[in-house]
């Protein structure tokens, strides 16, 4: 149960990069590296999970939480990258209406 | 004598044994010497004291020097004194925490119980194992005088204490709705103002919730995000996904939720299930929805509580018995 998160600042956007599984267990490491990054006024963040193999629902209430804390602050919050399988979670709870979010086939990774 | 003097008597004994023979069955009353002084709660420096006096009665003309080593000894024995009386303690409060534990898990428990109504036309089973000892998954069912029966099933996104805390709310929340309980979409858009209000931002809700009316067979409902279930039509022999559209509980006040209707005719099931459900994981991947309608297909000849029944044993042997997520699978039957 592995997860790498590499954030890199590019033109004042908060880029992003996740690696391995989002359960349980690597979902509140997620949480406590990226949450301090949303609390900024008209913060702009990219999170691209193309390398996520695996996310569970864990995984989606960090997304919903820092997307709240985002929008709260008057920023940009968007998901690229995503696999069918993540696509289709993000379509089932409705998220996708909301939250601004690419998958591969739309070239989310670029 | 104390505890204390019987192990010191002991432990001379075995020693001046293993002392004359050298046998493994001396060597072997050293290992239930080490057993009962643990159970004594002997600590470690008391067994360099209790070895220094056994040693001072059997040679009494042992050295000063070698007397003073074992003092050495002992003082470098004294952290793992501390240690060992921690580890104690730990015990100790483990131990407590499991019965709390157990206790929280039987209020939750008496808190969720619910029954499954009895309808002459109608055939119901349903099935929640939770992962860990509490649960994060919800269902409910209520009758009314009419005769229609209102289903819930409830997914809180978390696992463990915390998710049943939250379960908690979204029951008293629900127990206070209106008796009369006719449109799921305004169900779950009262229930959504309450958790919106109430949840920490990273914790959400998936909900789905329908309603069957057993007079002219109409089953409506509305999902909040909920995991789709099926629906199986008896005639064409086929599993459809039962689609139902909107956003999770808990994230936007406002959210307005769809509201869907189906006819259900004799043979006709509808299969409600959690996410435990379709994200069970075996070693060759995820199960697959086709599988789990295949699975369902097995039993298909069976009662609901038999088919809802039968689909968990065989998802646990898939997972070798470690479910990862709380599970709940629920299926409505018209028989006639």
């Amino acid at each position: 149960m592995n997860i790498s998160i590499d954030v890199q600042d590019i033109n004042s956007e908060v880029r992003v990069y996740v690696k391995g599984e989002i359960d349980a267990y690597t979902a509140p490491r997620l949480r406590e590296k990226l949450y301090p990054l949303s609390d900024k006024d008209k913060v702009v963040m990219v999170v691209d999970l193309s390398e996520v193999s695996y996310m569970d629902s864990t995984g989606l209430g960090v997304f919903v939480g820092l997307f709240k804390n985002v929008r709260a602050h008057n920023g940009d919050f968007k998901i690229i990258g995503l696999s069918e399988r993540l696509h289709r979670l993000f379509e089932i709870t409705g998220l996708a209406d909301i939250i601004h979010i690419k998958s591969h086939a739309e070239g989310g990774t670029q | 004598m104390t505890k204390r003097e019987y192990l010191e008597k002991d432990y001379r004994d075995a020693l001046s044994k293993y002392l004359a023979e050298q046998t493994e069955q001396a060597l072997y009353l050293g290992q239930k010497i080490s057993k009962s002084a643990m159970e004594s709660d002997i600590s470690p420096e008391e067994i360099i004291s209790i070895h220094q006096n056994a040693l001072k009665q059997i040679f009494p003309e042992l050295s000063k020097d070698e007397m003073h080593a074992l003092d050495f000894l002992l003082e470098v024995m004294l952290e793992y004194g501390v240690a060992f009386r921690e580890l104690q303690s730990l015990r100790h409060q483990q131990r407590e925490l499991k019965s709390e534990m157990e206790i929280a898990t039987n209020v939750q428990q008496t808190l969720l119980g619910t029954n499954i109504p009895v309808i002459d036309n109608l055939d119901i089973g349903a099935i929640s194992v939770p992962a860990k000892h509490m649960s994060g998954d919800y269902f409910h069912f209520v009758e009314d005088e009419h005769k229609r029966v209102a289903v819930a099933i409830a997914d809180i996104i978390g696992k463990g204490i915390p998710a049943a805390l939250c379960m908690s709310m979204i029951k008293y929340a629900m127990d206070s709705l209106p008796e009369n309980r006719t449109s799921p979409a305004s169900v779950l858009e009262s229930i959504n103002r309450v958790v919106e209000q109430n949840v920490d931002s990273s914790m959400f809700i998936t909900m789905f919730y329908g309603l069957y009316d057993p007079s002219n067979h109409i089953f409506t409902y509305a999902s909040a995000g909920h995991e789709p279930g099926f629906f199986y039509d008896y005639q064409e022999n086929e599993f459809k996904e039962l689609t139902a559209r909107g956003l999770l509980l808990g994230v936007d006040k406002r959210t307005m939720y769809k509201q869907y209707e189906r006819k259900i005719e004799v043979g006709d099931m509808i299969i409600l299930l959690s996410d435990g459900v379709t994200e069970c994981r075996t070693n060759e991947g995820f199960i697959e929805r086709d599988t789990l309608v295949e699975l369902i297909q097995d039993s298909i000849h069976l009662d609901a509580q038999s088919i809802v029944n039968n689909l968990y044993k065989k998802l646990e042997k898939m997972q070798h018995f470690q479910l990862r997520d709380d599970f709940t699978l629920i299926i409505i039957r018209r028989k006639f």
